[in-house]
């Protein structure tokens, strides 16, 4: 099959750049091997829009982190996802945190991020009353914010999609080559793909997918971060994002409330061997609460939602590595897009999308199709709004998930999108449905009837995330006829 | 937006709901709705297909939906309007009005002069065990496997393993089994089963299914589907021992680890909640904090049979009648507490001077054999009850006669004496 342009990876990043694409006159496919979009590093974050005070200056991290958050409450405005603006503090233990932190705030003068400022115990705990009292002094943001990582990468697929991007999910990229007809050729475990330009956007895989382009080899490394995340409550501890001075292994682990009003508490940081081995172990998560706890001494662990990790790609020389892939024609690549990659996410859209257009001579769409307006989510309508959404659209009345309020029509929406769910976990996090404290208990069985209604398959069929992992292994007919 | 006012309105039209109904309208409350979220009325009672319901209030053994249809037929011949497909979203405790939405007629606000809280309780999920692990298809609580197999008709998985003795994941283990999956374990962290003992006999060792007590899954293995589990004895600290792990080799893991009132209606109308049955603090006549909003069945306290459930509705339905006609007398009440061996005693509070009997349910701390309940009421002994044994897994009643309750004057003390 052959395309103008072939991304791969359906991330955050991938997504991005493809949306920027899509303003230009040129098929374009993005293929990724998860059942969904954002099924990989960006699904599984801390949500977090950093200022831009981490990154050293004069790197891409820095650049693209500060004008990524430039661009967020923006892009959000225009997409319709959610984010928030609560700053941050960077706590500081000791004198020699000071001198951390000091530094932390000039690299943040330099990187030209508004605001930042050490500030003393006294206005840390006036702030932030929560905060462990052996406090010296933190670093203060007022622009860190908050979005919802998974809900961006839906938002920015499907603006693709609207303007003739095309998706190819389930799919995994195999080998990769250049034809003697100059275009290149990508093998999946489904097809043959051709395109004539090719952006490597594959996260986790993206080293893999280069070293098979460039001699010029690069190497990532699986750093698993392992998470908590804590029901909505009618007081959240902190009303900012909680950071401890950074380490050579990143950011350090947080108390931070998520877009939605959750408690996340995490990640740890763990060089791992699978670059798809996202199960939780014990010692994680016993060393992300004792962690949390210098942060926040009361640091608990009740009401729970659940535990998750997520795998930053981390590239051994540390910085991003964007641009156009050295040596070969026609090939670009973001690759070692860790933390601040969802910050950066828009900017680096625009820096590699437009470094294609302008590169490869592509043509501005006379017209572009705006983003699909996204209505009000039920739960947050007044009683008012809701009334006429149901008697606009009589499913709104039908509620399916009681403990986060979403009804059937937003379920139907959501599967009926440009690139819509096709599993329990894809309408989970578009809707989230599921996501509350039953954990999908009352809900899953009728969001999967949903599912086998509006894509026409059996229950049998419907999985929580894609492959084989089907909710149900038969009628309980079946079941007896064939035995056990 | 529709907006209706009514005498008594109940939420939910479980077995709590309907009792309290049914009371209610034998008291002559005429002007009374059932709000019911699902389709059809019997709450949790349709899908529990297995029998063994009803025995101390119809002296038979039914089925879960049999159970329900004979409070469903009363209500129904008596009249008592029953409007399903509708969800509450809120209540407001101090202007007794609800807020609810179904399809059919779209929100609709609807103050009450009394309400009656009967949404029973959802199971504990696997975020609140924190177990480690991937996050894959195949983990489901018991009941929504009971849901999938008894009314959907499908099976969640072949090779079982039940994490939790409580008795919905027995009655699974049974039901699995009887519908072809090979059911490998049940796991329960505490030393002693939180089921009732019928069930371990009658779902368990009938069927030869392995029960590991202070055992727990450490680990949940597969990328898409379960693949399997790791389970651990644990020390008593509950923490696993290392070299005690058992691998099973697994499909499916069923969770049966406890129940939640779910109160979150009660919560937001400002319904004072207790942290040891997480449901209402109430009085005698299961009135909340809150004048003439009453709580009763799972959403008060999770309870073992059904039959208790009615009882205690029964009461409550009642009791509110009462309230909206005025002749719920008020007034200082005193204090139930919980003595040594017990946790969680409904009723909180006892109206002072009145003179009806009372039922004092709670949950014994710990298995105690041969052990004798005592009642003290500032320090006299008001009642007691001997039992050959008493343990979490059952709840436990004491009846306090008419005129003992008359002859309170200060705080009742639940206490389980251990010989």
């Amino acid at each position: 099959m052959y395309t103008d342009i072939l991304i791969i990876g359906a991330g955050v990043t991938g997504c991005a750049v493809a949306r920027v694409l899509s303003r230009y006159e040129a098929g374009i496919t993005v293929i990724d091997r998860g059942a969904d979009v954002a099924e990989g590093a960006s699904k599984a974050n801390s949500g977090i829009v950093h200022a831009g005070f981490d990154a050293h200056p004069g790197t891409l991290k820095a650049k693209l982190n500060v004008e990524g958050a430039k661009m967020y409450p923006a892009l959000c405005e225009e997409l319709g996802v959610p984010y928030s603006q609560p700053g941050a503090l960077v706590l500081g233990f000791s004198e020699e945190d000071r001198q951390t932190l000091k530094t932390l705030v000039r690299q943040g003068e330099e990187n030209g991020v508004p605001g930042v400022r050490l500030i003393e115990r006294d206005e840390v705990l006036a702030m932030e009353p929560n905060t462990n009292p052996e406090v010296v002094c933190a670093l203060y943001a007022p622009t860190s914010g908050l979005t919802s990582p998974y809900e961006m990468t839906f938002a920015l697929a499907d603006h693709a999609a609207v303007n003739g991007a095309k998706f190819r999910l389930n799919e995994e990229v195999e080998g990769v080559t250049k034809g003697q007809d100059g275009l290149w050729h990508v093998t999946t475990d489904k097809d043959e793909h051709t395109c004539k330009i090719l952006v490597n956007c594959a996260g986790v895989g993206a080293a893999t997918i280069h070293n098979m382009m460039s001699s010029d080899l690069l190497h990532i490394i699986d750093r698993r971060g392992q998470y908590y995340l804590l029901d909505r409550m009618q007081t959240l501890p902190f009303r900012m994002t909680m950071f401890q001075c950074p380490t050579k292994m990143g950011k350090g682990v947080l108390v931070s409330p998520t877009v939605h009003g959750n408690l996340l508490l995490g990640p740890s940081a763990e060089d791992i061997e699978d670059e798809l081995d996202t199960s939780t172990t014990a010692e994680g998560l016993k060393f992300v609460l004792d962690k949390c706890r210098l942060t926040w001494p009361k640091a608990t662990t009740r009401g729970t939602i659940t535990n998750f990790s997520g795998i930053r790609a981390h590239e051994e020389k540390g910085d991003f590595v964007i641009g156009a892939v050295g040596g070969q024609e026609n090939a670009y690549e973001t690759v070692g897009i860790e933390s601040p990659g969802l910050s950066a996410a828009p900017a680096i859209g625009e820096m590699v999308g437009e470094l294609i257009a302008r590169e490869q001579g592509l043509v501005k769409k006379g017209q572009i199709v705006p983003p699909i307006a996204r209505k009000k989510p039920f739960h947050a309508m007044t009683t008012e709004e809701r009334a006429e959404a149901v008697a606009e659209n009589p499913l709104y009345g039908n509620l399916v998930c009681r403990c986060e309020v979403v009804t059937e029509a937003e379920i139907r929406e959501a599967i009926r999108r440009p690139v819509g769910a096709t599993t329990i976990d894809g309408v989970k996090r578009r809707t989230r449905a599921g996501m509350g404290r039953c954990q999908g208990g009352f809900c899953s069985p009728r969001v999967a009837e949903i599912i086998s209604e509006e894509l026409h398959i059996p229950m049998t069929e419907v999985t929580k995330c894609g492959g084989t992992s089907r909710l149900l292994v038969g009628t309980i007919h079946d079941a007896m006829k064939e035995g056990c | 937006m529709n907006s209706k006012c009514v005498d008594i309105l109940v939420i939910g039209a479980g077995p709590a709901g309907l009792a309290a109904a049914i009371a209610a309208k034998e008291d002559g409350i005429d002007n009374l709705l059932v709000l019911e979220r699902e389709h059809n009325p019997g709450g949790i009672l349709r899908q529990c297909i297995h029998n063994g319901f009803g025995l101390h209030r119809f002296k038979e053994e039914l089925t879960g939906p049999e159970y329900a249809q004979r409070d469903i037929d009363r209500a129904r011949e008596m009249g008592i309007e029953i409007q399903t497909d509708t969800t509450v979203l809120s209540v407001d405790g101090k202007t007794h009005t609800v807020t609810c939405v179904s399809s059919a007629h779209g929100v609709e606000i609807i103050t009450a002069k009394a309400i009656i809280l009967a949404m029973g309780c959802r199971e504990r999920p696997r975020g609140a065990l924190g177990t480690p692990g991937t996050r894959c298809a195949g983990i489901y609580s018991a009941g929504t496997a009971q849901k999938f197999v008894n009314l959907e008709g499908y099976m969640p998985g072949k090779r079982v393993v039940i994490l939790g003795s409580g008795d919905i994941g027995l009655i699974m283990a049974r039901r699995m089994t009887l519908q072809g999956a090979k059911v490998l374990a049940c796991v329960e962290l505490m030393p002693f089963s939180s089921g009732l003992n019928r069930n371990i006999v009658q779902c368990l060792n009938d069927y030869d299914i392995p029960l590991y007590l202070s055992h727990t899954v450490i680990d949940i293995k597969g990328r898409e589907r379960l693949t399997g589990v790791t389970v651990a004895k644990v020390d008593a600290n509950r923490q696993p021992i290392p070299g005690s792990e058992i691998e099973f080799d697994c499909d499916t893991l069923l969770l049966s680890v406890g129940l939640i009132p779910e109160n979150e209606l009660s919560e937001g109308a400002g319904v004072k909640l207790s942290p040891l049955t997480s449901g209402a603090e109430v009085d005698d006549v299961l009135q909340t904090n809150l004048p003439g909003i009453f709580a009763c069945g799972n959403v008060l306290h999770v309870h073992d049979l059904v039959d208790h459930v009615s009882n205690e509705s029964f009461r409550a339905g009642h009791a509110a009648a009462a309230y909206v006609r005025g002749q719920l007398s008020g007034g200082d009440t005193l204090d139930v507490r919980d003595g040594d061996g017990v946790r969680g005693t409904v009723p909180q509070r006892i109206r002072k001077g009145v003179s009806e009997e009372v039922d004092l349910m709670f949950r014994p701390s710990g298995v105690f054999r041969n052990a004798t309940c005592i009642v003290t009421c500032g320090g006299r002994e008001i009642a007691r009850k001997k039992a050959p044994i008493f343990t979490p897994g059952e709840m436990a009643v004491v009846k306090l006669k008419p005129e003992i309750v008359a002859g309170l004057d200060d705080t009742v003390t639940v206490t389980i004496e251990r010989s």
